[in-house]
């Protein structure tokens, strides 16, 4: 017998107007489905589109297109059944323990004793007994995430959505946290049936989940869904366990389908009008010292270098792909392959180093390479930033402009290809005096 | 078996705390209702009983004093909760209320009491209570925009996930607001509440005695009590005075805002490590007394239970249709245009039309003169206290001494002064237009003590090393390290000063001591002057005008310079 879907969301698609008038779209063809007994994965870097689509099925914000139903109905406000773990835990530093927990069932206006009952049976099942009057200030962050948890679960949820719920708490932390988590769920011990887990850490969603939805950015969509059906617990050294996190790596590295002619595959926009990421030169430096070096000589495999840098997707994504950008390096089927030139800016000096940056700096980032020549053609050697805002904002929006900008000054400084003078916000070709 | 019980208070009967705490309740029950008493007596009850300068008079003029200055923070605070949620919930209203707000901020103070006495007589014709009304407005607008203004950044500010939170918890409105909003926002409001108090005692003085034209109303109080002392040529009435007003800035310090930023200190979200709590003798008393846990369980109660009340839409906030919500925006727009036709109507052809042209270039010019005062003040204030300043706030144990002498200071009522002024001038045949200038500042300097203070004391302790290892010392360490690190707190700290100054000339560009009455040239003393004489034309013309001096000078030149030494020299 098929049993209605826990959740159900189909062809969803969410966009904000933007200031111009025009759409920025964050999510696109998304359908997903969670069934009882399952904790379902949304897997991708920041700026996937995944938080949103969290929200919308906690009924904190409406699809502008497509469907989300719990239980066969569709989602208008946050829901009775539906209850969300943040990231930053959102506790009320006003209130204790005790009170956190039982907002939730005051809002519901249940009985005081009933609130009582439910509160401290919550607190007691997430291990918070003897802190119900202590406030959130004075537990440590492994603590405060319990009460988070404790104030979700006191309401008995079906759906729990949780926010990259360890990724603000220490690794040694959240692994006592995520261990405590799942072994109150094979137990049975939480009342839900099912959950909803946000995350960008790779292991985390291969030893929590059952299915996997890895998310592209650029708009949000799923790239790929994985089953996961290794019997809990789960061993992070299992062979199969390291197989399925390459697998990801793999999935999360190819190079998009069908991508538009002179668009950069990683990054959108197009030309001058590339929204450039914010990644320092040492970064770029470092990892290509750490590629080149032994053991990988050139070549490594993203989890293996991720885990001996310990650099989770989100810090080392953006500096392997801007890599790539600069034509430094080369991602594929999940390893990073350094070029001629990425090995020989890695093996010289720091004078060469700036050589070699320039030339690929001017090459491959149109945004460099027009300040350059706009510099180069005026007599006065010298233009206002305003200048350059105004044409990426034909591309962008205000703040991804600005970020854009600061990001080719960083780079332009670095390689000595243009200087700028923030006091004035004026660029020029002149060395500071 | 020790369980956890949420109700403790419920068990075992009082404790010592509750004693103290039962004697300070009723005693303030006492107070509130034999201050109150008067209230409804006619006004002709006033002039029968004029008041006195025995100073054993002075505990009942303080209690009275004391009660308008509770019943305008309380004022301010329903003004603070209502008018600044409407401009931070709403859209289209926001775009109206927060300008609004900032315009309220630069009329003078003593202005709208000249403006609006009359008003509130009319209110109660013939009873004490129009003035009272009166007076108590006058302290409401010292502190109301201010908290307003603090209170509506607060709502803007409120972490998105906490929103989140309460939305997923699905709280109604109504729970929000009192489980999340508010308290999210008493920090900061706390504060500014204490900071403007300071500023409300300046004007009490002011505001007890009034006169305008020929309606004359001296309410008992201290400030009225200074006035009559003045005008008696009374020197050891004003030494009692300013000892009374010593105890009761005193009291209220300890009493009221000690406990409460002690106690608000749970509220902010962010801790910073290595900030020194807050202690208060008076916050522990009422933490321990079982009555008062008592009150604020009851309080904790009334609130869920209102919110239990309160009706409650399990519907989503339907989404304004756009036909509907166009034709709203026109009705608000057509509002706006429709007031500002009336007023500008008003402008015009009661104001500029009746104005010659001579008197508005005097106005003018007067302006000009008391903003040049203005600046040279705070420049003079600047160049003796921001190093002061600096000393102080490196030095933490010197800090914990100055800083309550300095919010003692600052709520220290300039006409005190008036003695020690007049005489001196008239002694030795001074300048007025020189020498009645330090009277403005008398309060406001202090702020430019306290924020520069609080900024060197963040300096952090590895950049005073690095200044110390690289043995940079004399003018380059103040040109580099020490100015650089303080401008932003010591611009906040000038543009108070500033903009309390001008409200301080009404004030201080006149100065009488019995029948001697020197005066300074400028805005202040010509809005003085017209109100004594009730001439309205010219009350409103000078509050205009200095309202329209206080905007543009904060809209070119402290607004920018704020930016800018935010910008540039905050330290994250």
């Amino acid at each position: 017998m098929e049993q209605t879907p826990l959740l159900q969301c189909s062809e969803v698609r969410k966009a904000f107007p933007k200031p111009d008038g025009a759409e920025l779209l964050v999510l696109e063809g998304m359908n997903l489905e969670l069934r009882e007994g399952q904790i379902v994965g949304l897997l991708g870097r920041s700026g996937s589109g995944k938080s949103t689509l969290l929200r919308l099925i906690a009924g904190l914000s409406e699809p502008s297109a497509g469907s989300v139903n719990y239980l066969g109905k569709p989602i208008v406000g946050p829901a009775p059944g539906i209850a969300m773990v943040f990231q930053s835990f959102a506790l009320f530093p006003w209130l204790t323990v005790f009170e956190n927990v039982a907002l939730g069932l005051e809002a519901q206006r249940m009985s005081r004793p009933e609130i009582r009952t439910r509160s401290l049976a919550a607190i007691d099942l997430i291990g918070l007994d003897g802190f119900e009057s202590a406030y959130p200030r004075e537990l440590s962050g492994g603590m405060r995430q319990r009460v988070g948890f404790a104030r979700a679960l006191v309401v008995h949820p079906n759906i729990l959505l949780m926010d990259e719920p360890f990724s603000a708490l220490d690794v040694l932390t959240a692994e006592t946290l995520r261990t405590d988590f799942l072994d109150l769920w094979s137990e049975g011990r939480m009342p839900i049936k099912g959950v909803i887990l946000v995350t960008h850490n790779i292991e985390e969603a291969v030893l929590m989940c059952d299915r996997i939805l890895v998310f592209g950015s650029n708009p949000g969509r799923i790239l790929s869904e994985l089953k996961v059906t290794l019997p809990q617990p789960r061993n992070r050294l299992d062979p199969s366990f390291r197989e399925l996190v390459e697998r990801i790596y793999v999935e999360m590295t190819a190079r998009p389908k069908g991508a538009a002619p002179g668009r950069h595959e990683r990054f959108p926009g197009l030309g001058i009008g590339t929204v450039l990421p914010q990644v320092s030169t040492n970064l770029l430096a470092g990892l290509m010292e750490a590629v080149a070096a032994a053991p990988f000589n050139g070549t490594a495999d993203l989890p293996k270098i991720a885990s001996d840098l310990q650099m989770e997707i989100d810090d080392l994504f953006p500096v392997a792909e801007t890599l790539q950008m600069l034509r430094f390096a080369e991602l594929e089927g999940g390893d990073i392959k350094l070029m001629e030139d990425g090995l020989a800016f890695a093996h010289s000096a720091l004078d060469e180093r700036k050589r070699i940056f320039m030339r690929h700096l001017l090459t491959y980032v149109p945004l460099a390479a027009h300040i350059r020549r706009v510099l180069d053609e005026r007599a006065s050697h010298s233009a206002r930033k305003s200048r350059f805002i105004d044409e990426l904002e034909d591309f962008m929006s205000e703040e991804e402009a600005e970020r854009t900008l600061r990001a080719a000054v960083r780079w332009g400084r670095y390689a000595e290809a243009f200087a700028y003078d923030d006091e004035n916000a004026m660029f020029s070709l002149e060395n500071p005096t | 078996m020790n369980r956890f019980e949420p109700y403790v208070f419920l068990r075992g009967l009082a404790s010592r705390w509750d004693v103290l705490a039962f004697i300070v309740v009723i005693g303030l029950i006492v107070f509130l209702g034999e201050t109150s008493r008067g209230l409804f007596a006619p006004l002709a009850q006033l002039q029968q009983t004029p008041l006195s300068l025995d100073p054993a008079r002075l505990p009942e003029y303080a209690a009275r004093t004391t009660f308008r200055m509770l019943a305008a923070l309380f004022l301010s605070l329903v003004f603070t909760l209502t008018y600044a949620t409407w401009a931070a919930k709403s859209e289209r209203a926001g775009k109206l209320l927060v300008p609004i707000l900032d315009i309220l901020q630069s009329v003078p103070i003593l202005g709208f009491i000249s403006i609006t006495v009359v008003f509130f007589m009319s209110l109660a014709p013939g009873r004490v209570l129009g003035a009272e009304f009166a007076a108590i407005f006058a302290i409401f607008t010292s502190q109301a925009w201010n908290m307003a203004f603090s209170f509506y950044q607060s709502l803007r500010t409120i972490p998105v996930e906490l929103t989140e939170a309460a939305a997923s918890f699905r709280l109604s409105p109504w729970m929000t607001f009192w489980q999340l909003e508010v308290p999210f926002g008493m920090p900061a409001l706390i504060w500014n509440m204490m900071m403007s108090m300071s500023g409300g005692w300046f004007f009490v003085v002011a505001s007890e005695a009034i006169s305008v034209g020929h309606t004359t109303v001296a309410l008992p109080g201290v400030g009225s009590y200074i006035a009559l002392a003045i005008a008696n040529k009374d020197l050891g009435a004003i030494g009692w005075a300013i000892a009374t007003m010593l105890i009761v800035i005193l009291l209220y310090d300890q009493l009221l805002f000690r406990p409460l930023v002690a106690w608000v200190d749970r509220f902010r979200v962010e801790q910073e490590p290595g900030v020194r709590v807050p202690q208060s003798w008076a916050l522990t008393m009422m933490r321990r007394s079982r009555l008062v846990q008592a009150a604020t369980v009851a309080f904790h109660a009334a609130v869920l239970w209102t919110s239990r009340a309160v009706k409650r839409t399990d519907a989503p906030l339907a989404e304004e249709a756009p036909a509907k919500r166009r034709s709203l925006d026109l009705l608000w727009v057509s509002l706006i245009v429709a007031a500002l036709v009336l007023g500008l109507w008003h402008i015009v052809v009661v104001l500029i039309r009746q104005t010659p042209l001579h008197e508005a270039a005097q106005v003018c010019g007067l302006a000009f003169l008391t903003m040049l005062r203005v600046f040279i003040l705070i420049a003079l204030a600047s160049v003796i206290w921001v190093p002061i300043g600096v000393w102080v706030g490196m030095r933490p144990r010197a800090a914990q001494f100055v800083q309550p002498v300095a919010q003692f200071m600052a709520a220290f009522p300039a006409n005190l002064l008036f003695p020690i002024a007049v005489s001196g001038i008239v002694a030795w045949k001074l300048n007025p237009d020189i020498f009645l200038s330090p009277l403005m500042i008398l309060g406001t300097q202090w702020y430019i003590l306290f924020n520069v203070i609080a900024g060197a004391s963040m300096i952090p302790a590895e950049m005073r090393y690095a200044a110390a290892n690289f043995r940079v010392t004399g003018w380059l360490w103040w040109r580099k390290v020490a100015l650089p690190a303080v401008l932003p707190f010591y611009v906040t700290g000038a543009i108070t000063a500033s903009g309390g100054s001008w409200n301080a000339a009404i004030v201080a560009e006149i100065a009488t001591w019995g029948d001697t009455q020197v005066e300074a040239k400028g805005l202040g003393a010509y809005i003085a002057e017209a109100t004594t004489a009730g001439d309205f034309h010219r009350i409103v013309l000078g509050i205009g005008t200095m309202s329209l001096f206080v905007v543009i000078i904060n809209r070119v030149f402290w607004r920018p310079l704020y930016y800018y030494a935010e910008r540039k020299f905050r330290m994250t």
